[in-house]
């Protein structure tokens, strides 16, 4: 009855092409956003912010970028974990040794630096697909996991190995509060949203969304399937380098290589599946999923009064994970934005059964 | 031919230059090395062992199965646990039935509901079922190191003293180890060839379609085939867990099959097991000949290119000849 477009007549091309064409999505779209900016720094606690809603955003930005690749572009990667950690031991390094540069530059740069190595691990792409595609970006995991806990430069020469940089500075204000934190993170992630949303409705999504669905009548429409494919691994990169920095200079603040290991380009991996493939929303959906379910896991037996030992409590959570995993390619392979999709599409109808 | 292939062969002969150079310039002496190539071949073993796993089960449903690491582990890990108190190769009986339960429940629960879906899809499925093993076995078996005691010497055995300055040293395990492997794989190459299921088996694995219109039942092969990957799994556990201790740690290193079946071809048994090899002694002489080089020429914190070294020549085969050495040749070049 609400969520309606009947009288909606568009009268220009600009207004049929806009992002988001119906009004009640403008109002919607419009509210969540005040509300993310305005009302939860105000009502969320510490631990929320700190625990919950940067680490969905971060997230977020990097599912993003890896559903840029594998769900626009379609090229499989188990590798955005190691393109994270070029992103924040770049950030680190520029931050470190160019201490007068603004922060949002080195974010920047920090992404640029993701994208080169994303197009090195991306050129194997041109000739081959699908899982031998995803060993090949395998490599890229553990070559970064080893050089970053090997080659000391970029680790400053710390003897441990670990690396930690102080809370960061934009334009006279320190980010040192959770509130602080948490905006900053927030607009960038908007920022991104913003233009991930539009890069794939316009001629470059495009271009990935035909590479992805056939690549050869992509070819013959006059697709060059190498830029194709190398631009989706470089944007992927980019979104996912800069990922990287936030995980490292607002979310841990102090990492070590293992931080950026394999189970977080498995986990990327799942947030996209779960969340949906070929979908901004999903990115979001999926990185929710994959932050809330273990800190819920947690928290489940103790509320029933169950004691459970921390590594069963370990052991019961990859169990449950792996479960729902299989269990939502089974019932909803096209993950959760389909889910929202359907729910959209019955309150079109609401109250009326046709 | 030569023309067409000379990235290839520019590759291999790069490899073998790197692989005779230590012993031709005199960087090690003789024996060492041999001893480095022998540890290097035992490695190489399981890994094949691990490959197998996965080319089985690539050939005949077409999935990309994640979960043989875990698969290894979860065999090995009940075995460790029941050899504790029954003789070693009862617990192995029992456990290769536990293998089989499980193959049929994968089938059921996983496989039979996601038929027809895209191989991404599929990927993720046993990915999930990876978690889901990893977090199971160690519910049920526990989650510390255990031993896998086979009765065999441990302490190594000098040979050939007279031909190598100070002999060489070789574990009586690893040979035993490796006996059992090719066992192993000639025991699979006579189900596969003369007896009447491996003979659907590899139907299945050509053409589904045809295999099924001709009467074979695709959902018991699959059962089948996930068994046999399951038993596989459990020798290459059983060997692994006897040499180091079963413990988590065996789930991530079987990720090394991966490159392997890259370098053999996906599809291909003989691929799988000469692949294997090739890996396990490559990243053994890069470890031990090539690191001390990179870490004095870069200044590193050690060595531990064997983490990578195997991934990074799979990159490079792929690059020069996706197929791998024995894979199909399939052409969509785009």
């Amino acid at each position: 009855m609400l969520y309606r477009e009947n009288g909606q007549f568009k009268t220009s091309y600009a207004a049929d092409q806009q992002m988001l064409p119906i009004r009640q999505d403008q109002i919607f779209m419009l509210a969540l956003v005040a509300f993310a900016f305005a009302v939860v720094p105000l009502i969320a606690s510490d631990y929320l912010i700190r625990a919950i809603l940067i680490p969905f955003l971060i997230l977020s930005l990097a599912a993003l970028g890896l559903n840029l690749l594998t769900g626009y572009c379609g090229q499989v990667s188990i590798g955005h974990g190691a393109f994270m950690a070029v992103g924040a031991y770049a950030a680190y390094n520029i931050a470190l040794r160019l201490p007068w540069m603004n922060i949002l530059v080195v974010l920047v740069l920090a992404g640029l630096a993701a994208a080169l190595a994303g197009m090195i691990f991306g050129i194997p792409s041109l000739r081959i697909k699908g899982l031998y595609l995803a060993v090949a970006t395998l490599a890229a995991q553990f070559f970064f996991d080893w050089v970053f806990a090997r080659v000391k430069w970029f680790t400053n020469y710390a003897p441990s190995g670990s690396v930690s940089v102080p809370d960061i500075e934009l334009f006279g204000f320190v980010l040192n509060t959770p509130q602080r934190k948490y905006l900053f993170v927030l607009a960038i992630v908007a920022l991104f949203a913003l233009l991930a949303k539009n890069l794939v409705r316009g001629h470059v999504g495009r271009s990935w969304m035909a590479i992805r669905d056939m690549d050869v009548a992509a070819e013959v429409i006059g697709i060059r399937p190498m830029a194709a494919k190398l631009s989706a691994f470089a944007v992927s990169s980019f979104f996912v380098g800069v990922a990287g920095a936030l995980w490292g200079f607002i979310h841990l603040g102090a990492w070590e290589p293992l931080a950026f290991s394999i189970t977080l380009s498995l986990n990327l991996l799942f947030m996209i599946i779960i969340g949906g493939l070929g979908s901004i929303l999903g990115s979001f959906f999926g990185a929710a999923f994959i932050v809330v379910l273990p800190i819920l896991l947690n928290q489940v037996p103790a509320a029933l009064g169950i004691p459970i030992s921390t590594a069963m409590a370990s052991h019961l959570e990859f169990m449950i994970f792996g479960a729902l995993i299989v269990f939502f390619l089974i019932v909803e392979p096209h993950g959760l934005a389909r889910l929202w999709a359907i729910g959209k599409e019955k309150l079109r109808l609401w109250p009326f059964p046709h | 031919m030569l023309k067409r292939n000379w990235p290839v062969v520019a590759l291999v002969v790069v490899l073998a230059a790197g692989l005779v150079a230590p012993l031709v310039t005199g960087a090690s002496p003789a024996g060492f090395y041999v001893e480095v190539l022998l540890g290097g071949l035992m490695a190489g073993v399981l890994y094949s062992l691990v490959a197998l796993g996965f080319v089985l089960i690539f050939k005949a449903s077409g999935v990309f199965n994640f979960a043989q690491g875990a698969m290894v582990l979860f065999a090995a890990l009940a075995v460790a646990r029941m050899a504790e108190v029954m003789p070693w190769w009862l617990a192995a009986l029992l456990a290769i039935g536990i293998m089989v339960v499980l193959a049929w429940v994968i089938e059921r629960v996983v496989l039979r509901p996601l038929v027809n879906q895209e191989a991404i899809a599929l990927l993720m499925a046993t990915l999930g079922v990876t978690y889901f093993l990893d977090g199971f076995g160690q519910t049920v078996w526990g989650s510390d190191i255990y031993e896998i005691n086979l009765g065999i010497a441990k302490e190594p055995v000098m040979v050939l003293d007279n031909l190598f300055q100070g002999g060489i040293l070789v574990n009586k395990e690893d040979f035993v180890a490796a006996i059992a492997a090719a066992g192993l794989v000639a025991l699979l190459a006579l189900f596969f060839q003369k007896t009447p299921t491996g003979r659907a088996l590899r139907a299945v694995a050509d053409d589904h379609q045809a295999a099924q219109s001709i009467g074979i039942p695709l959902n018991r092969i699959w059962v089948i085939v996930w068994s046999v990957a399951g038993v596989v799994a459990l020798v290459a556990g059983v060997i692994w867990g006897s040499k180091l201790g079963v413990q988590f740690s065996i789930s991530l290193v079987a990720l090394k099959a991966l490159p392997v079946v890259i370098l053999g071809g996906f599809t291909s048994v003989p691929g799988a097991i000469i692949g294997g090899l090739i890996i396990g002694v490559g990243e053994k002489m890069a470890e031990v000949f090539l690191g001390p080089v990179l870490v004095k020429m870069f200044d590193l914190a050690g060595g531990g290119i064997e983490n990578w070294f195997a991934y990074m020549l799979a990159l490079l085969f792929l690059l020069v000849r996706p197929e791998g050495l024995f894979g199909e040749k399939h052409i969509d070049r785009v």
